[in-house]
């Protein structure tokens, strides 16, 4: 009951007292953010409890034991109360087992992997409603936003419709980044090689602000973008919008976009190569390049052997001109011995009948005798290979 | 010779002229600033021929209290450049508005909210924490020096070593644009290419051989050097928390070690650790480096919980309440502060259960922390409470490190998390913490143990308004990056678009001229006091009724500590002695061993910091000839067998006559 | 050490307490040696406690490269395993030699630990020129990242070992077994048997584990 008064008052009372500013943390306007605004404001009054009393008692007894107030009892050698010590240790200890519980339903009611359950407090998501997909990118510095379902990219500026489950997948193609939208819903990492999701909903139309909440290097302050919150009209507009702009993000295309730029206005491409994101997220855009699934694939199946140490090419490419390190070889990657249509095509999903691999092109490669890797898929922790998705 | 590009290059590695930042006018303002002073200060040292009284009673020492003021020195000193950064970004951060860029470039920018990190965390809380360790210890638990004092001497100037390369990076090419954990992929070499992460990699380990080697020495001090009497539960709890600190260090330093080697091998020899490609993991130096990071925080938190303990007590007049609840609280936090790591990212997406198992233990050290925040309560209640400068550097801990550990709390719940991970409410929160509760207590363990250090205490006056223009500065700078964390502004921003948000920059940069003050006011409350030194002199050895040994000696302390090791019957030793009538012993001194003094850890430290260098700036041949000279240092150091001497007993006689006629004088 | 105490108590107290030593306190060195030495070896335990949970994590990760099975010889491994467990046993002779106070049979069991060492470190070079030159080399994957990174710390502090065992062979005779002396080589033991578990670790992590992957 305290919890449910709290529930409502508490913002209330919070939403008189910060009116005039933009508090989107504690006022949002996805139902997921606003759910994690709920518990950052019941955590708060749970630990006001007894942090109120304890700056009240700091006060009283700083100011009634001083030593001018010789009315006071004093008592040097009064040390010890066990009456007294439990309270001081199960005061806390409550308060504690009230908040884990409370983080432990939280968590995993509010975990950005767990596929939405409501779109609202009380509306729960309809199964006929296909949530809207967005692959999303970090570059240096902007983010690319490519929809499947539509077949068109964005940079740096993202549309949902109202009451529209969204399903973000998250990668990086540089350093780690975390993809923010305060309004919408909590922030995850951006790392490259590897895959987060987040599972938000919008609930007002609106103009949000997003940004990358990680520093990530000299343009990161410009690393921001809008996010729309449409209605459904408004959106099919938007995305006819997108789609006329024509223009397509090729592979190609993609290289030039990676190369790092600074606040870069809103960019639209009307089609999109539709193995890009998978590309990007396995980090094998470039041409010959190995993509981290078939990578895993093959060391999970013991590696390529000796045969396959000098099945790298150098680096002819790169964002930043990189240097090696100064006792390393030149900066090489390892070289695909596929190529990228096997892996538009089919991606194993398990431990499928092995593939004849003979003879292996790659760059730098004798044919292996008798090598053939058992594919499988791996789930490592936050990565997720193409094949599950 | 030098119009040859192979031989200049094989001289000077990747040094060349444009490694100094000629084009960069602050740069080259402060660094006219800083050679003038330290010209007029080497002019100075020069003039008055300090050099051999330095060199003999100073560099080359193993005085534990002689090593502990020089840490707390080197603190201040370091304090001085943390600080100026930190007021650069928030002028920056208040102007760059409205498409202003503001006046430092992203270069530059980056470059100080790394270095203000490092250096704020390594090089201004490490040294002061430890130097007060080193200085206070051995005299709580009544040991003449440490165990190991010649590891003690290199420990200090191998910090120095490191102060000094980062330093360096001032003036002689470019620190860090990293952060200052310098997470891979952006810190390997592909992204970071310059010298940047090279200084702040050799920087930090040469500093942490250092912090290792104090922490296994201060341990064994604990463990092996208390004064007969004294039980562990009956050890003062600042040499608890110091132990407990110390065996943080050696627990944890070596992980910062070897992840730091690790991201070394990746920049220098091509490894794949921390790369995207070739199978390399950026997210496991993210576990390993916090794994270090976290235990960290209460490596710096646990004294300061130490130093309120004693000033409460002391203040209060009063034994402190829950001795025994304090000390297991204090052991708890120090084990649970090991498994807590991964709340700095629940935003990678471990999944649900590991994030509510460390979003869990995370609150769990809440509760002996609240423990002992209820122990310092009670320890007031029925006291009489003097509000001398420790004390009140107290109550505002108090008062401001709950709100930090509210703040904390909040972070620990993995959603909330999500929604303030790396805005501006973390770093309003860390402040909180670390200013309210580090800064706080160093300032309140200097102002109470000064007067035992140079026998003259300090100016109350100025000592105040430090005070206050430190707390007051504290809430104008801190409170609104909270707000500003609920507006959802995240950190490390250089410009920004929206202008609704200026106000409260300007505000929180008003904080930091406040706290500027307040640490000007510091500086000179120490000018003034030792010019008024006649006025302030404590001739008893005990100027604030103490209750701890380190009162039992007169101030300073002689280089022996204790004519006579004292034996130890209550937790608060000086307490029970003066009640119980004890009286100074007048005669029968008798001779005492005592450490030599020796060079070997400076030149070994000053071999160590050329060592980076070389490294840095791949100048090998620099590198190889200071390793074969900190090899050759090391194993000619080890020929020296006569390490210690005797102390006669008239020169005994004599100290300790004269501190008779001192008390005297002073009765 | 005896306590002889005066007291120095106002008079009048019921019990007389005791508040200082007269004589000298002592605190022998060694005493605190062995325990700072100890604690120092539990730092470098967890140096090589990182490089295993490294390897752990990375030493799958062959970037379609070579992996165990098409590198390690574990014959070589075998051979050096025995060397370094009978460098332990010689140097446990040579800490019984003196206990006994033998000077130069310290010296000789020393000798012959040492030449156990330079053997062990030589075969391992010997093991890395083999792999680099077969284009293993530790750019070539993360888990030959993480492989060299382990095993060649390990080899750098068994080389640290022999650089002091050479002193410190210097120094005995030098001083013969004075207290000094002796407190040293019980400390270059306890790094040594040290690094002799280090191996069995890597022994059994890297090489035997690694052969079943």
């Amino acid at each position: 009951m305290v919890l449910k008064f709290l529930r409502i008052a508490a913002p209330v009372a919070l939403g008189v007292l910060l009116s005039g500013c933009n508090f989107v943390v504690l006022d949002p306007s996805g139902d997921v953010a606003l759910q994690q605004r709920n518990l950052v404001v019941i955590s708060t009054v749970l630990m006001l409890l007894i942090i109120v009393p304890v700056m009240a008692l700091t006060a009283l007894f700083a100011w009634r034991y001083r030593q001018s107030n010789t009315a006071a009892p004093y008592d040097p050698d009064w040390d010890h109360s066990t009456q007294l010590e439990l309270v001081i240790w199960s005061a806390p200890l409550l308060i504690i087992i009230c908040l884990g519980a409370l983080t432990w339903m939280g968590t995993h009611l509010l975990d950005p992997y767990r596929v939405l359950g409501r779109i609202a407090s009380g509306q729960p998501v309809l199964r006929s409603v296909k949530p809207l997909e967005v692959d999303v990118v970090a570059l240096d510095w902007k983010w690319l936003f490519i929809y499947p379902e539509y077949g068109f990219a964005t940079v740096n500026e993202l549309a949902a419709p109202v009451g529209r489950p969204v399903d973000f997948h998250i990668t990086s193609a540089t350093v780690m980044n975390s993809f923010y939208i305060p309004a919408l819903a909590g922030q995850i990492y951006a790392m490259a090689g590897m895959e987060t999701k987040l599972h938000a909903v919008i609930n007002a139309p609106g103009r949000y602000r997003g940004f990358s909440a990680n520093y990530s290097g000299a343009g990161f302050s410009g690393m921001r973008f809008a996010f729309l919150g449409l209605t459904d009209a408004g959106f099919d507009k938007w995305v006819a919008k997108a789609r006329a702009a024509g223009g397509n993000l090729s592979r190609a295309g993609y290289l030039q976009l990676e190369k790092p730029s600074e606040n870069v206005p809103v960019r639209r491409f009307g089609s999109v190569d539709p193995a890009l994101y998978k590309a990007v997220l396995n980090m094998c855009v470039e041409p010959g390049k190995m993509c981290m699934s078939e990578m895993m694939a093959i060391d999970a199946g013991g590696g390529l052997g000796l045969a396959g140490i000098n099945d790298t090419l150098p680096l002819t490419y790169d964002k930043y001109a990189r240097r090696g390190a100064v006792f390393g070889d030149r900066p090489s990657f390892v070289a695909g011995i596929c190529d990228i249509d096997e892996l538009r095509s089919a991606a194993p999903k398990s431990l499928a009948a092995p593939r004849s691999m003979t003879p292996i092109n790659g760059a730098g490669l004798t044919p292996p005798q008798g090598i053939l890797p058992a594919f499988k898929v791996l789930q490592l922790g936050t990565l997720r290979l193409p094949s599950d998705s | 010779m030098f119009d040859n590009p192979h031989f200049v290059k094989f001289l000077f590695g990747r040094l060349t002229w444009e490694s100094f930042p000629f084009h960069e006018p602050i740069l080259v303002a402060t660094f006219v600033v800083v050679a003038a002073g330290g010209l007029a200060l080497l002019g100075a040292v020069t003039y008055f021929r300090l050099w051999g009284y330095l060199w003999r009673e100073w560099f080359t020492t193993v005085d534990h209290k002689r090593i502990g003021i020089m840490y707390m020195v080197l603190g201040v000193v370091m304090l001085l450049r943390g600080f100026a950064d930190a007021i650069m970004m928030r002028l920056q951060q208040a102007i760059a508005f409205n498409g202003s860029e503001g006046y430092l470039p992203a270069h530059h920018f980056d470059q100080i909210f790394t270095a203000h990190g490092v250096i704020m965390i390594f090089f201004v809380a490490m040294p002061m924490v430890t130097g007060l360790m080193n200085f206070v210890m051995p005299l709580q638990i009544g040991a003449r020096d440490v165990s190991f004092p010649f590891l003690n001497n290199f420990s200090f100037w191998m910090t120095v070593g490191g102060a000094v390369l980062v330093m360096l990076s001032l003036f002689v090419g470019e620190f860090a644009r990293t952060g200052w954990l310098a997470y891979p992929p952006l810190s390997n070499i592909g992204y970071s290419p310059d010298v940047g992460v090279d200084y702040y990699i050799w920087g930090l380990q040469v500093a942490g051989v250092g912090t290792t080697l104090s922490g296994i020495n201060l341990i064994c001090t604990i463990v092996k050097m208390r004064a007969p009497g004294m039980t562990m539960m009956k050890m003062p709890v600042f040499t608890w928390t110091a132990l407990c600190t110390n065996v943080l260090i050696v627990a944890s330093f070596p992980v910062l070690t070897a992840v730091l080697a690790l991201l070394a091998l990746d920049r220098y020899v091509g490894t794949d650790f921390f790369t995207n490609d070739f199978g390399g993991n950026p997210m496991m130096y993210v576990n390993l480096i916090w794994i270090w990071g976290h235990p960290e925080v209460y490596i710096l938190i646990l004294p300061a919980f130490g130093i309120f303990s004693e000033v409460v007590s002391t203040f209060a007049g009063k034994r402190l309440f829950g001795y025994t609840s304090m000390v297991y609280a204090t052991v708890v936090i120090t084990i649970l502060s090991y498994l807590v790591w991964l709340h700095h990212f629940f935003t990678m997406g471990s999944g649900a259960s590991v994030n509510s198992f460390f979003g869990i233990t995370t609150m769990i050290i809440s509760i002996p922390t609240g423990a002992k925040m209820f122990n310092w309560l009670f320890t007031m209640y029925r006291g009489r409470i003097r509000f001398e400068l420790p004390m009140m550097w107290t109550l505002a801990f108090m008062l401001t490190f709950v709100i930090g550990g509210m703040t904390g709390v909040l972070l620990a719940v993995p959603p909330a998390d999500f929604v303030l991970h790396n805005s501006l409410f973390l770093v309003a929160h860390f402040h909180n913490v670390i200013i309210g509760g580090v800064v706080f207590g160093l300032f309140a363990g200097i102002a109470y143990w000064f007067p035992k250090a140079f026998g003259f205490r300090l100016d109350p006056f100025w000592g105040k308004l430090s005070f206050w223009f430190w707390v007051v500065g504290f809430y104008f700078a801190f409170m609104p990056l909270y707000v500003l964390g609920l507006m959802g502004v995240t950190r490390r921003l250089r410009v920004f678009d929206d202008p609704s948000l200026q106000i409260w920059f300007v505000i929180a940069a008003f904080g930091a001229v406040l706290i500027a003050l307040g640490i000007a006011c510091f500086l000179i409350q120490i000018v003034v006091s030792i010019r008024n030194r006649e006025a302030l002199r404590d001739v008893t050895g005990d100027p604030w009724n103490g209750r701890t040994l380190e009162w039992a000696t007169s101030s300073p302390p002689p280089a022996y500590n204790f004519a006579f090791t004292p034996v130890v019957h209550d937790n608060d030793a000086w307490w029970d002695m003066k009640r119980r009538g004890y009286r100074r012993p007048l005669t029968g001194f008798r001779p005492i061993h005592m450490p030599r003094n020796t060079g070997a850890g400076i030149v070994l430290a000053g071999l160590a910091t050329v060592l980076g260098f070389g490294l840095i700036w791949y100048i090998w041949w620099l590198a190889a000839v200071s390793f074969a000279g900190l090899l050759a240092v090391a194993i000619g150091h080890t020929f020296n067998y006569r390490r210690d001497y005797d102390i006669p007993a008239e020169d005994v006689a004599r100290v300790e006559q004269a501190r008779t006629r001192q008390l005297a004088a002073g009765a | 050490m005896s306590v002889i105490a005066v007291s120095t108590a106002a008079p009048g107290n019921d019990a007389a307490p005791v508040f200082h030593l007269e004589h000298e306190h002592e605190h022998p060195e060694s005493a605190s040696t062995m325990l700072g030495f100890w604690i120092y070896l539990m730092s470098d335990c967890l140096i090589f406690a990182i490089l295993f949970a490294t390897f752990g994590v990375l030493g799958g990760n062959y970037a379609a490269g070579p992996g165990p099975k098409d590198l390690f010889d574990l014959n070589l491994v075998a051979l050096n395993t025995t060397m370094l467990l009978l460098s332990s046993i010689t140097y446990g002779f040579a800490v019984l030699s003196m206990q006994q106070s033998r000077t130069s049979a310290t010296l000789i069991w020393l000798a012959v630990t040492g030449l156990f060492g330079i053997g062990f470190v030589g075969v391992e070079l010997h093991e890395f020129a083999h792999m680099i030159h077969e284009g293993a080399t530790p750019q070539r994957s993360a888990f030959l990242s993480s492989f060299f990174a382990l095993v060649g710390t390990h080899g750098l502090h068994v080389t640290c070992g022999l650089v002091w065992m050479t002193t410190l062979m210097v120094q005995v005779g030098m001083h013969g077994l004075v207290e000094a002396n002796r407190r040293r080589l019980m400390c270059l033991s306890m790094f040594w048997h040290f690094l002799d578990v280090v191996w069995i670790g890597v022994f059994t992590f890297v090489y035997l584990m690694g052969m079943l992957r």
